[in-house]
């Protein structure tokens, strides 16, 4: 059984259908990559899975259990974790502080707990908390800069501070939106081997992608988007013979 | 032995003392849900006029105990920002405020036409007859409020609401309910906000509905702007000052509110982001002592 599955989902904003009919498994495990040319409706799909837009139409389901229309905090917390094409850290917090709250579904004590904070079992999850937050930054590498802002990163360790966030959900499946995006070859080759550490690590890996090498060399499977609909999905070889996806990347009469 | 010796004390001197009190037990209790969660609110005078009736009608018509009092009148207040902040906490930045501005208008109107509050005579509130003198009681409460607030600040809630304040769609993806997160937030800033209304009212002797209008909640506001937004050191200061101003500025008569207001322009100008706005003192303190923070020693030490 897929672990995520998209079945006929589609979204209109008013007039503009975003994303149309799309029907799309991901395999617990693997690698897979939705790829398109821009404004094709792939960021929108990622926004679909994790509830920020309920769809339209159709069904998205995650472990077998019907998620679309829940909110949010329910998807994450059901083992969701996300990355943001547009970086979205919380600036004027700390690394250490940015990955903590990403393990927030990791811990249940609240206001009593804040109150009450020096009592054992509050200690002992702050204890806990800190703990997994340190693993995921040591899996980005970043733990040495655990007590720097977060705004005062370079950019591409920004993007690893939003994966190791993601990370500390302990999510089931966690949604990368251009990872590499504004990364150079050498940033891009350390993301690679990451991102592969990830999955090994037993977290099934969506994401999304424009550099081509990036997602060729990593992805287990492809799904092609243009203008909101799915025109292919296969093995990367595959993908990459695709008359339609050649078409929607090259322009017609384009050959290769 | 203790009342001997507050008695002793200059009492005009012992006044400053516990508005400087009361000011800080109000200034956290902003700070929490502006300063920390990111949501303006224009109308803080009006839940500390509710914890203030609520403590005097409690005293006048039930004679509970002062500190029994003093809790409930904070749980009433809180009962009705909880009830208040569930629909209006949907919106967000100029809209929540004016909202909010809007309520406590409501709130001054109704107690002023409520015949338990004495329309706008207002109601006489007799001194509590405590163990503790009245001054040593503010002063307890608002360490008591420092306490709790550096635990929140610290604590899953409280990444929870900076988190809410520095991006709300992350925040959410992160798994965290942002509704219920600022309600409860709201709760906690206007239970403070009553408790600092009690104690106004019991040490003053003497509440008005008029007394809690806008100007209150402005100044409310500017004590966490003055000691920087979100800081709990900040809100401190800035209630410090600002408590103490008029009366310290008091020798210019008429032209103190000339001073003050250009005091508070040349601050915004100079420091926006408050005397003591990003200014994180745990890490000056490990900083000055050599030691390095501990969760990145422990990262570098076991390797994952």
């Amino acid at each position: 059984m897929a672990l995520l599955k998209l079945d006929n989902a589609t979204i209109r904003f008013g007039g503009l259908v975003a994303v149309n009919g799309v029907n799309l498994e991901v395999e617990k495990g693997e690698i897979m990559a939705l790829i398109g040319p821009n404004g094709a409706g792939k960021s929108t799909i990622f926004n679909l899975i994790t509830g920020i837009y309920p769809p339209t139409e159709g069904g998205i389901s995650f472990n077998g259990k019907s998620i679309a229309g829940l909110p949010p905090h329910v998807i994450a917390g059901g083992g969701i974790g996300r990355t943001f094409q547009n970086i979205r850290l919380f600036n004027e917090l700390t690394v250490l502080e940015n990955v903590l709250i990403g393990a927030h579904t990791r811990g249940r004590w609240n206001l009593t707990g804040a109150l009450l904070k020096l009592l054992p079992p509050v200690r002992r999850e702050e204890g806990r908390l800190l703990e997994l937050a340190i693993h995921c930054l040591t899996q980005v590498d970043l733990a040495h800069k655990a007590y720097e802002q977060a705004c005062n990163l370079p950019y591409g360790e920004q993007r690893r501070l939003e994966i190791a966030r993601a990370l500390a959900i302990e999510p089931a499946l966690i949604l990368l939106d251009e990872p590499a995006a504004g990364m150079n070859p050498q940033e891009k080759q350390t993301l690679l081997e990451m991102v592969r550490k990830i999955r090994s690590a037993g977290v099934t890996v969506f994401l999304v992608e424009h550099d081509m090498k990036f997602v060729m060399g990593l992805s287990d499977r492809i799904a092609v988007l243009d203008y909101g609909v799915k025109i292919a999905d296969g093995r990367p070889e595959e993908v990459r013979a695709n008359p339609a996806v050649i078409e929607a990347y090259l322009g017609k009469g384009a050959t290769h | 032995m203790l009342h001997g010796l507050v008695n002793s004390i200059d009492p005009y001197f012992l006044q400053i003392l516990v508005n400087i009190g009361i000011g800080i037990t109000l200034a956290l209790g902003l700070n929490i849900i502006t300063g920390l969660t990111g949501q303006l609110s224009l109308g803080h005078a009006a839940f500390m006029s509710v914890g203030a009736f609520a403590g005097a009608i409690l005293t006048l018509k039930t004679g509970t105990p002062f500190y029994l009092n003093l809790v409930l009148s904070g749980l009433i207040t809180a009962a009705v920002g909880a009830l208040i902040g569930w629909p209006i906490l949907r919106l967000t930045g100029d809209y929540l405020a004016i909202c909010t501005l809007g309520f406590a208008e409501i709130v001054k109107v109704v107690f002023l036409n409520m015949d338990i509050t004495n329309k706008a005579l207002g109601l006489t509130v007799p001194t509590p007859q405590t163990a503790l003198p009245m001054p040593v009681i503010v002063l307890i409460v608002a360490v008591i409020m420092i306490i709790a607030s550096t635990f929140i600040q610290n604590s899953r809630f409280g990444r929870a609401l900076k988190a809410i304040r520095d991006d709300e769609i992350a925040a959410e993806s992160m798994g965290i309910s942002i509704a219920r997160y600022k309600v409860q937030a709201f709760a906690v800033s206007t239970f403070m906000a009553g408790v600092g209304g009690c104690l106004y009212a019991h040490f003053l002797g003497y509440i008005n509905p008029s007394d809690f209008g806008f100007l209150k909640s402005v100044d409310m506001l500017s004590m966490i702007v003055l000691g920087g937004l979100g800081s709990i050191p900040g809100a401190v200061f800035g209630a410090t000052i600002l408590s103490a101003a008029p009366e310290v500025l008091r020798f210019m008569s008429q032209y103190r509110m000339l001073v003050y207001g250009a005091l508070m322009v040349f601050l915004m100008v100079f420091r926006p982001n408050g005397l003591l706005g990003g200014v994180n003192f745990t890490d000056l303190v490990l900083r000055k002592l050599g030691v390095k923070p501990r969760g990145a020693v422990r990262g570098q030490e076991e390797k994952y």
